[in-house]
């Protein structure tokens, strides 16, 4: 049972021209078991959306709340977020030099879960985890996304998605960059982590491409820092046809 | 402009004048031969003189206050030698500055470490080299052999309170393979001011492992050259410098002949108002040296406020002709993004600094590569970890 609730959510960064408002009132409901797709034109702010969820120090909340299951999201560290049950899987996760993958992945479960994973199970779990996603297990002896491709680093965020099992997940843009094959593989774990247990799950995409293997619910068409649209799936399908166009020109 | 013969030739590459330059030093065995040093030199503009304790100008040197422990492995030979003994000098060492030519002056004797011919040793032979205090100056040499096709690791451990100047000189001969580690754990009052000089010989591989921990001034200057083709040097180094503490590493790497490699990473953390770390990485490349290969790095992670780094790689290139020849220096803070991607997964600030420090060094301390070092390394990062980084949070 989880629910993350967003409401009038307003965000802005620093610029050198001074603070710039990026997020202009954002309200979003997500509960559980519901699949959430946010799209939007490039510099629509869905990223911002998705690093204010995770905690990022580079943007500024200056309004509206956070909140997962009542408890107030905003006031947390990024690392009780994470423990709290959000997850983001990142456009660009980062490179970390000299920490290795088995390392870092048992270094969060611990953090995540309270205490270490049990030795024998865990690196079975871990195994299975990369085999899944086609990733070789030899990855867990190389440094954190270091000299991965782009395919790799985003299937090492579905890896940590499926051990660290939190309660929503953001995903943002995990399909940009990827090839078909590797867009399957991705969102078979998506979809394995959805029927895991009643999970959120928000997707972020500039493309419905990735929706033909993740089914969302709910379809919300993100521009200018707003939701300027929502429905079904259906919705979807008429972005694909229509672009983003009809809502740009509005919102100028 | 007036063309003269003179410009014409070295345009033309011809002329083997020497060069004015810190790159193409001149060494002399006379003190008298190296001026008291004033800071405004190339060579010391980076260095607190006078935290050097007099070790640059006349204050003489004293006896009987160092100590040195051996441990040998198997076979090689560790012997004292009167200072009036031929392997001093063998590397082809001549002190560069004032304090390596008073030290060659004052150095009562020298510790001889000697592989034998085709020798390969078991294990790490450890020189532990410890001081008691600070009054009296002392001067040290020390001469390491690795005769033909030998293999060795030889560890020098400086510890305890010292104003020492040294010159460590390596041989490595035809073919021989040697690691020698200047491990500097000395107490916070010690002074050291060490200058190691190695020659390797043709096909001759060294790995010369410098780990500065401790010490209120430490400043080393590594030189190599080679005796013939094919030989290759890794010099590798790590340090931490705390709040107060001067860290010098002065590395220069004579491309003296071809089809030579050179392989320079030194990697430094700093903590604490004062902490001053000093990288200088010099490479030439001599127009004999056709063929050759060198890289040298170095990367500062400077962990709070009040820290300085300066790192400044210099290469000279007096031959075109050559495999490659590159350099990178960078000085940064934690790496905010990779703080954050680590919290993300719920990891917490403290466990996540600590974790971006062990990495720094890990491909560092992986490299080195000796094992009986592997355990103190980490282990010491991580004491130097709780000393600041972690305490602040």
């Amino acid at each position: 049972m989880a629910t993350l609730e967003i409401k009038d959510l307003q965000v802005s960064v620093d610029t050198e021209d001074g603070p710039k408002e990026i997020l202009k009132g954002v309200n979003l409901t997500i509960k559980d078991g519901e699949t959430h797709a946010i799209m939007g034109p490039n510099g629509s702010g869905k990223s911002t959306l998705a690093y204010s969820i995770a905690g990022h120090p580079r943007y500024n909340i200056t309004g509206g709340s956070v909140t997962l299951d009542g408890v107030d999201v905003l006031a947390m560290t990024v690392d009780e977020r994470a423990r709290a049950g959000l997850f983001l899987a990142m456009q660009y996760p980062v490179e970390v030099p000299g920490v290795s993958v088995s390392n870092f992945l048992r270094t969060a479960k611990t953090a995540i879960d309270g205490e270490a994973p049990k030795l024998r199970t865990w690196v079975k779990d871990v195994n299975e985890a990369m085999d899944r996603v086609k990733m070789d297990t030899s990855f867990a002896s190389r440094n954190v996304n270091e000299g991965f491709s782009g395919g790799e680093k985003k299937r090492h965020e579905i890896v940590q998605l499926e051990l660290l099992d939190p309660k929503v997940a953001v995903l943002d843009e995990t399909d940009s960059g990827l090839d078909v094959d590797a867009l399957k593989i991705v969102s078979e774990g998506v979809n394995r982590f959805k029927e895991s247990g009643d999970k959120g799950v928000l997707l972020i995409t500039h493309y419905t491409r990735i929706l033909r293997y993740i089914k969302p619910d709910f379809v919300h068409v993100f521009v200018n820092g707003k939701v300027a649209d929502q429905g079904g799936p259906e919705l979807a399908d008429e972005l694909e046809a229509n672009g983003y166009d009809k809502y740009v020109s509005a919102a100028v | 402009m007036t063309i003269t013969k003179e410009s014409v030739a070295s345009a033309l590459e011809l002329s083997t004048d020497r060069v004015d330059s810190h790159l193409h030093p001149e060494g002399s065995f006379d003190v008298a031969a190296h001026e008291v040093p004033t800071g405004r030199e190339e060579v010391w503009r980076f260095t607190p003189l006078k935290r050097l304790r007099g070790l640059a100008d006349d204050v003489a040197f004293g006896t009987g206050t160092l100590k040195v422990d051996v441990d040998s492995a198997d076979g090689v030979v560790v012997e004292q030698v009167g200072a009036d003994s031929a392997l001093r000098g063998s590397s082809g060492l001549v002190p560069l500055d004032r304090v390596s030519a008073r030290a060659w002056a004052a150095a009562p004797d020298a510790t001889v470490v000697r592989i034998p011919t085709e020798h390969v040793a078991a294990g790490a032979t450890v020189l532990t080299i410890s001081g008691t205090g600070i009054d009296t100056l002392a001067a040290g040499h020390t001469v390491i052999v690795a005769e033909k096709f030998s293999k060795a690791t030889v560890v020098l451990r400086f510890e305890g309170s010292a104003v020492l100047a040294d010159n460590i000189e390596i041989v490595v001969e035809d073919g021989a393979d040697l690691t020698v580690v200047s491990m500097q754990d000395w107490a916070d009052d010690a002074v050291h001011h060490s200058s190691q000089h190695a020659l390797i010989g043709r096909d001759a591989n060294l790995k010369h492992v410098a780990v500065t921990f401790g010490g209120d001034l430490v400043r080393h200057d590594t030189t190599a050259e080679y005796a013939g083709p094919g030989g290759s040097v890794e010099m590798l180094g790590m340090y931490f410098a705390d709040a107060g503490q001067h860290i010098e590493h002065r590395l220069f790497v004579d491309h003296t002949a071809p089809k030579t490699k050179s392989n320079v990473i030194y990697k430094g953390a700093l903590q604490g108002e004062g902490a001053h770390a000093v990288w200088i990485g010099n490479v030439l490349i001599r127009k004999v040296a056709e063929g050759i290969e060198t890289y040298e790095e170095n990367r500062n992670l400077v962990l709070t406020d009040g820290c300085r780094a300066d790192s400044v790689p210099n290469l000279e290139i007096e031959t075109g002709e050559i495999e490659g020849a590159g350099h990178a220096s960078a000085v940064g803070r934690f790496d905010d993004e990779q703080l954050f991607y680590l919290r993300s997964r719920g990891i917490e600030e403290s466990e996540a600094r600590r974790l971006v420090v062990h990495g720094f060094f890990n491909d560092l301390i992986r490299k080195i590569g000796v094992d009986a070092l592997e355990e103190k390394l980490t282990l010491t990062v991580e004491a130097e970890l709780a000393k600041n980084v972690l305490k602040a949070l």
